[in-house]
Order: structure tokens, then C-alpha cells, then sequence
């Protein structure tokens, strides 16, 4: 492990991303095998995933894979591009750029349902006066 | 040159299992950022969470390019994990015994949900659409 600089913050986040996403798909294999139990055990097990909790832990998730996608091309782009090495600070800056700015859209889509007395907040119209 | 590959760092050269994992984990990754952004957006854009049902799985599944879809989405990011976690072990286990016990337990983890999400894939079957039960397990907002 290198000390200090944007390589150790991407190899220790890359690490700890891929295993939060494994456990998850563990956990989603699980559920999901929920399907040979028929539509009643399953409607019911999905139930779970509409709770704000779990859809607020979806969207860690998501930035997880975010995270862990682009940072992953960057990586490929380190092995197999060797001038890349040169850009590589500027290159996590772009993963990071990209994942934040795909996590925005993702956070909306994901957490919109539960939200929506927030984002259709009543106007003054709308009650009439 | 190390004995086992970090999964990062300079091509390897040479040959064997390390080798192919190396380039395992990159293919495997380029492919998997397309097979999940799709899944992610059929999951949580184009349907809400709350309406993936048995009905919705039905509909997708009637089509078998989904179950394929579905079936690769499973493989790729479970062999692409697993062989991250045993790296990962690799790493911080110092003991050459249990070191094997971890990695004999990593691929029998490997082998069992594999087959537990194979099986789901395989044996899943649409019922009448009386018995699908509801649409979405709350009012959808959009």
C-alpha cells in the first residue's frame, strides 16, 4: 500500500467498492432465488427493497459500482496505454467526475418515489389560494 | 516477479492462472459496465423497484434474451468478485493453511451461488396472469 497521493485513495476505494459489491450480489442472489417460492413470497420480498432505508443503501451501492466502473477504466487504460501513467492523476480526477456526475441522475431516479411529497412540494396554487 | 498477481500493477508475462486472471478481471470489467448500467436502468429508470413483480419478471422472461442477459449479468460478476475476494485474501492472510481453507471455502461460496442463481434462472416459470398477483407493490409515481 502507497501512502498519500490519489493512487493509494483509488486502490483503497477500488478494494473496498468491489467487496461492498460482492456482498451485495450475494445477498441479491439470495432474494432473488425468492422467485421459485411463486408470486406471492416474491411481491412480498420486494416490499423490502421500496423502504427509503434500503433504497438509500441501494444508492450507496450504485455509487460503489459507479466508483468502481470508472475507476476500473482507468486502470485498463494504465495497463494498456503506457503514457497514461503520466495523466494519472488527471485521469481519477475524470473518474471521479463522471461518477459524481452519474450519480446525480441515479440518486433522483432511485430515491424520487419515496420522495415525491419533497419534489411535488404543495403550492400555494395548488391549495387554492 | 511475485508468485500471485495483485490483479494490478505491470502485465504479467508468463502464462498460468495469474495470467489469465489478469486479463480476466479487465475483460470481464469492460463487459460488465455495459451488462449493469443496462440492468441498473431497466431496474430503476424505466420501472421503479416497487414494480419489478413476478408479473414484470413474467414479461422479461417470456423473452429468452433476457434470461441469457440475466444469466451473463450472474456469471461475469460473480466469477469477477470472487476472484477479487481471493486476491484480497491473497493479501492480508499470512498462513499458508488457512489460506487454502479460505480459498477452498471461496469456491465452494463460487460453486453455490452460481447454482442458486443458475437454478432460479432456469426453473423460473410464468404463471396465468390471474395468479401473477399484483403489478407493483405500491402506487407508481410516474
Amino acid at each position: 500500500m502507497y501512502k498519500g497521493q490519489s493512487g493509494m485513495w483509488s486502490w483503497l476505494f477500488h478494494r473496498v467498492s468491489g467487496l461492498a459489491i460482492l456482498l451485495f450480489l450475494l445477498i441479491h442472489i439470495v432474494d432473488i432465488s425468492m422467485l421459485g417460492f411463486g408470486p406471492v413470497v416474491y411481491n412480498n420480498s420486494i416490499v423490502l427493497f421500496d423502504q427509503w432505508i434500503v433504497r438509500l443503501l441501494s444508492l450507496a451501492l450504485i455509487a460503489a459500482i459507479l466508483f468502481h466502473a470508472f475507476n476500473g477504466i482507468r486502470i485498463i487504460l494504465i495497463d494498456f496505454w503506457p503514457k497514461a501513467v503520466k495523466y494519472q492523476k488527471v485521469l481519477f480526477a475524470i473518474a471521479m467526475v463522471v461518477t459524481i456526475a452519474l450519480f446525480i441522475p441515479a440518486a433522483y431516479f432511485v430515491m424520487g418515489p419515496v420522495l415525491s411529497w419533497f419534489i411535488n412540494v404543495p403550492t400555494t396554487a395548488s391549495v387554492g389560494h | 516477479m511475485s508468485r500471485i498477481s495483485t490483479g494490478f500493477g505491470p502485465r504479467p508475462a508468463g502464462g498460468g492462472f495469474e495470467t489469465f486472471s489478469w486479463y480476466f478481471f479487465r475483460i470481464s470489467g469492460v463487459v460488465l459496465i455495459f451488462l449493469v448500467i443496462i440492468h441498473l436502468i431497466v431496474m430503476h429508470v424505466t420501472t421503479d423497484v416497487r414494480c419489478t413483480t413476478y408479473m414484470f419478471v413474467s414479461m422479461r422472461y417470456s423473452n429468452p434474451f433476457w434470461r441469457l442477459f440475466d444469466w451473463l449479468l450472474l456469471t461475469l460478476a460473480l466469477t469477477h468478485g470472487m476472484n477479487g475476494l481471493r486476491l484480497v485474501i491473497d493479501d492480508y492472510v499470512r498462513s499458508a493453511s488457512a489460506r487454502i481453507w479460505l480459498q477452498s471455502a471461496i469456491g465452494v461460496l463460487l460453486l453455490v451461488f452460481f447454482m442458486l442463481g443458475t437454478i432460479t434462472l432456469v426453473t423460473f416459470q410464468p404463471v396465468p396472469a390471474a395468479q401473477q398477483g399484483v403489478q407493483c407493490v405500491a402506487p407508481p409515481t410516474k
